[in-house]
C-alpha cells in the first residue's frame, strides 16, 4: 500500500514535470514577413538556429540552399525526409521523399542542378554503423537519382569497385555538368570529379571533404581532416593544384559556401563565420545564430 | 515468493515476483534509452551540425570503457553482496545522463563523454541485474526466468522510438525528448527500489570475495567450456549493422524503411523469448543455445542467397531468442550464488570483446574481399565451433 502511494506520487511528480516542460518548450511559429524575395541581390539567406525557420520566410527546413531564385529545403516531419524545391516566394514547386537524416544541400549557380545528402542509420547508437545517401536532381527535366553511389569511379587510372562507397557533399560549375563531391571508400575519404551527362567519376587527390566550387570557377574550399582528427578548412586552385589552409584554425564540420570569388563562409557553433579563400587574413562573424548560408548575387 | 501467471492449454506460467519486477524495470528503462537511440543522430546532425563521419566517430568511443566497467561492476556487486546497490547505480547514472545530453550543448567532447558515461551506467547494471534473475529463479526455469525478462526488456524497445516520435511530432524540440526519457528513466529507478528485492545467498556466512575469486570461476570445467563457447562463438558472429546493411544491399529495401528491419527482428525475438526459454529448460540451454547458432548460420546463407528480407529477419530473430537470455540461464547454476556475479560479468564480457573483433575482421574481410566470402569464413567458423564442441564434451 505505501509502495504504491510512493509509486502514484513519483508518476504523478515525473509525469507533470514532463508536461510541464514540453509545453513551455513548444515551438512558436514567428510571423510571417510580407516581402520576402529569394532572388533579390546583395542579400545573405540563412537558416535561423533556434527556430529552423529560413530567416525573414514562414518556411522551417533542417538544410538550406538557393540560387538564381530556385531554393531547395532539407526538412524532416517526424522521422519522415523531404528535398522541397521553392521558387523565390518560397512556394513549393516539387516535393522528394528522400530517407535518413538531412546532411548536406547545394543548389547549382543556374538554379537548375539540385543535390543533397542525407545519412541513414539504422541502429542504435551503442551498434556504430552509418551510411550516407547523395542525390541529384535535374529541375528542368524532373530527373531525379536518389543515391548516386552506382556511379562508375576510376581511381589511379583504373575502374574502381567496393560495395562501401558512399558519396556526399555535391557541388556543381556553372555549366550544371561538371562537379564535385566527396567519397569514402575503405576508410578513406577522396576528393572527385564527376561529369553528369557522361555519368561518371574520378578520384582526384585524397583526404578532402564536403568540396564547395567558387562562384568563378577556378577554386575548391573543402574540408581536410588533421591528424589531430580535427577538420580544417582548406583551399585549392584547380589550375595548379596548389593547396593553401585558411586562417580559420578551429575545427570546421560544415561544407563551405562562397560569399563572394575571395571568401567562404561556414558554420562555426551557432552561427555564420566568413574567411579569406587564399589563407589570409582572420575569421570575422558574419551572421550570428544561424546556419546553411547563401549569397544572393 | 511465487506468484502464479496464466495458464493456457495446460501449462503453467509460473514467473518469480522479482524477475517480473526486474522485467518491468529493464521495460520502463529501454523506453527511455531507446528514445534517447532514436532520436540522437537527429539531434547530433541537424541541431549540432555534425557530419555523418564525425558522428561515426563518436559512436565507435565508448567500448573499451564499459568491458572494464562491467567486470568491475561484477566484483564489487559480489564482493559486498549488493546486486541490487550496483545495478541501481547503473540505473540512476544512465538517468543522469539523459539531463547530460542536454547539458553537453554544442560540444562534441562533452556529448561523447555523455555518451561514455552512458553505456558506462549499462555496462554497471547488466551483470548484477543478471546474477538477480538467476538467483530468483529455480534452476529447472532458468530458461523461462530469462525468456520472460527478454521479452518484457523487448516491449520497452519497441516503445522508445514511438514515444520519442511522438513527443518530437507534438513539440519539435529535441531537449523535450530528453527530459521526458530522463523522467522515464528515474521512474525506472523508483521501481527497482521499490519492487526488487536483493537475494540473499544460500550460504551463510558468504565466504570473503577477492578479485582473483572470480577468475579462478575459469577452473570450473563445465563454466570455463562455456565461457570459451561463448567467446569462439562471438568471433565469427557478423554484427548487427552488417546483417542489416547486407539485408538492404541484397533486397534493395528503399532506405526509409531501413530503420525499420531492426524492429523485424526484436518482433520475432519478443514472441519467441518465452517459448524458446522454456524449451532449453526441457531439452537443455546448451543444445538450444547451439540451434540458435544453426539459425545464424541460416541468416548468413539467406544473405548471401538474396532471400526475402522477412525470412531472414525471422531467423535472425530466432538466433537472439535461443542464444542472449538461454546463455546466462545455462551459465548461471553453474556458478555459486555468492559469486554469480562476477562469473556472468565475465561471461558477457568475453563475448562482448569476441564480438568487437569479430565486427573489425568482418570489417575489413568485406572492404577487401567483399560482403560474401566473409560470410563464407564466418559461417564455416560456426559449424567447426559447433562440430569442436561435439567432439570435447
Amino acid at each position: 500500500m505505501r509502495k504504491a502511494l510512493i509509486l502514484a506520487v513519483t508518476l504523478l511528480v515525473l509525469g507533470g514535470g514532463a508536461l510541464f516542460y514540453a509545453v513551455r518548450a513548444a515551438r512558436v511559429a514567428p510571423a510571417q514577413e510580407a516581402a520576402f524575395d529569394l532572388a533579390k541581390p546583395g542579400q545573405i539567406v540563412v537558416r535561423d538556429h533556434a527556430s529552423g525557420l529560413v530567416r525573414g520566410s514562414r518556411t522551417r527546413c533542417e538544410r538550406f540552399a538557393t540560387a538564381s531564385g530556385t531554393g531547395v529545403c532539407l526538412v524532416t516531419e517526424v522521422a519522415k525526409t523531404y528535398a522541397v524545391v521553392v521558387d523565390r516566394t518560397m512556394k513549393e514547386i516539387r516535393r522528394l521523399h528522400i530517407a535518413g537524416i538531412p546532411s548536406r544541400a547545394r543548389v547549382s549557380p543556374s538554379g537548375r542542378m539540385i543535390s543533397w545528402t542525407v545519412f541513414v542509420t539504422g541502429d542504435s547508437y551503442n551498434k556504430g554503423g552509418f551510411s550516407t545517401w547523395t542525390g541529384i536532381l535535374d529541375n528542368r527535366t524532373g530527373y531525379a537519382i536518389t543515391n548516386m553511389e552506382e556511379i562508375p569511379l576510376t581511381k589511379d587510372g583504373r575502374r574502381y569497385f567496393s560495395a562501401d562507397v558512399n558519396y556526399w557533399g555535391v557541388t556543381f560549375a556553372r555549366d550544371d555538368n561538371r562537379f564535385y563531391a566527396t567519397v569514402s571508400t575503405r576508410g578513406r575519404t577522396y576528393l572527385v570529379e564527376g561529369d553528369y551527362g557522361r555519368w561518371q567519376a574520378r578520384v582526384l587527390r585524397e583526404n578532402a571533404e564536403c568540396p564547395s566550387l567558387s562562384p568563378d570557377g577556378r577554386r575548391l574550399v573543402f574540408k581536410k581532416l588533421m591528424p589531430g582528427g580535427a577538420w580544417r578548412l582548406h583551399g585549392l586552385d584547380l589550375a595548379t593544384m596548389e593547396e593553401t589552409p585558411l586562417a580559420e584554425r578551429a575545427a570546421i564540420d560544415d561544407q563551405a559556401a562562397w560569399l563572394d570569388d575571395r571568401t567562404v563562409m561556414y558554420a562555426k557553433g551557432p552561427d555564420v563565420w566568413a574567411v579569406p579563400a587564399d589563407g589570409t587574413g582572420s575569421p570575422r562573424l558574419l551572421v550570428a545564430n544561424a546556419s546553411s548560408p547563401s549569397a544572393v548575387r | 515468493m511465487y506468484i502464479a501467471g496464466f495458464r493456457y492449454r495446460g501449462l503453467t506460467m509460473a514467473v518469480p515476483a522479482n524477475v517480473l519486477a526486474l522485467g518491468m524495470v529493464s521495460l520502463v528503462t529501454d523506453v527511455s534509452s531507446e528514445m534517447v537511440t532514436a532520436v540522437l543522430p537527429y539531434y547530433a546532425v541537424l541541431v549540432l551540425g555534425l557530419s555523418p563521419l564525425a558522428y561515426g566517430l563518436l559512436d565507435g568511443l565508448y567500448f573499451g570503457v564499459t568491458a572494464v566497467v562491467r567486470l568491475a561492476a561484477g566484483h564489487a556487486a559480489d564482493r559486498w553482496q549488493r546486486r541490487k546497490l550496483v545495478a541501481g547505480l547503473g540505473y540512476a547514472l544512465s538517468a543522469v545522463c539523459k539531463l547530460g545530453l542536454m547539458a553537453a550543448g554544442g560540444s562534441v567532447g562533452l556529448l561523447g563523454a555523455v555518451v561514455a558515461a552512458d553505456r558506462t551506467g549499462k555496462g554497471l547494471r547488466t551483470a548484477p541485474r543478471d546474477a538477480l534473475i538467476s538467483l530468483s529463479a529455480a534452476p529447472e526455469t532458468q530458461g523461462q526466468a530469462f525468456g520472460v525478462h527478454r521479452a518484457m526488456d523487448t516491449v520497452g524497445a519497441f516503445l522508445g522510438p514511438l514515444a520519442a516520435f511522438a513527443v518530437l511530432g507534438a513539440t519539435g524540440a529535441y531537449d523535450v525528448v530528453f527530459v521526458v526519457s530522463f523522467a522515464i528513466a528515474v521512474f525506472g529507478v523508483v521501481l527497482l527500489v521499490l519492487y526488487v528485492r536483493e537475494q540473499p545467498s544460500a550460504v551463510t556466512p558468504v565466504p570473503r570475495v577477492r578479485p582473483r575469486v572470480g577468475l579462478a570461476l575459469l577452473r570450473e570445467p563445465r563454466f570455463r567450456r562455456i565461457c570459451l563457447l561463448a567467446a569462439a562463438l562471438g568471433l565469427v558472429t557478423v554484427s548487427d549493422p552488417f546483417v542489416y546493411l547486407l539485408l538492404q544491399k541484397g533486397t534493395g529495401i528503399a532506405p526509409e524503411h531501413f530503420p525499420l528491419l531492426p524492429l523485424g527482428t526484436a518482433a520475432v525475438y519478443l514472441l519467441l523469448a518465452v517459448p524458446v526459454g522454456r524449451l532449453a529448460d526441457r531439452w537443455g540451454r546448451i543444445p538450444v543455445f547451439m540451434l540458435g547458432h544453426l539459425a545464424l548460420v541460416g541468416v548468413y546463407a539467406l544473405l548471401g542467397g538474396g532471400a526475402p528480407y522477412w525470412l531472414v529477419l525471422a531467423m535472425f530473430g530466432l538466433f537472439y531468442a535461443a542464444t542472449d537470455g538461454v546463455l546466462m540461464a545455462a551459465a548461471g547454476p553453474l556458478l555459486p550464488a555468492h559469486l554469480r556475479t562476477s562469473g556472468l560479468a565475465l561471461l558477457q564480457t568475453g563475448q562482448a570483446v569476441a564480438r568487437m573483433l569479430s565486427s573489425i575482421m568482418y570489417g575489413a574481410a568485406w572492404t577487401f574481399f567483399g560482403p560474401v566470402p566473409g560470410l563464407v569464413v564466418m559461417g564455416a567458423g560456426i559449424v567447426a565451433c559447433l562440430g569442436f564442441w561435439k567432439v570435447v564434451r
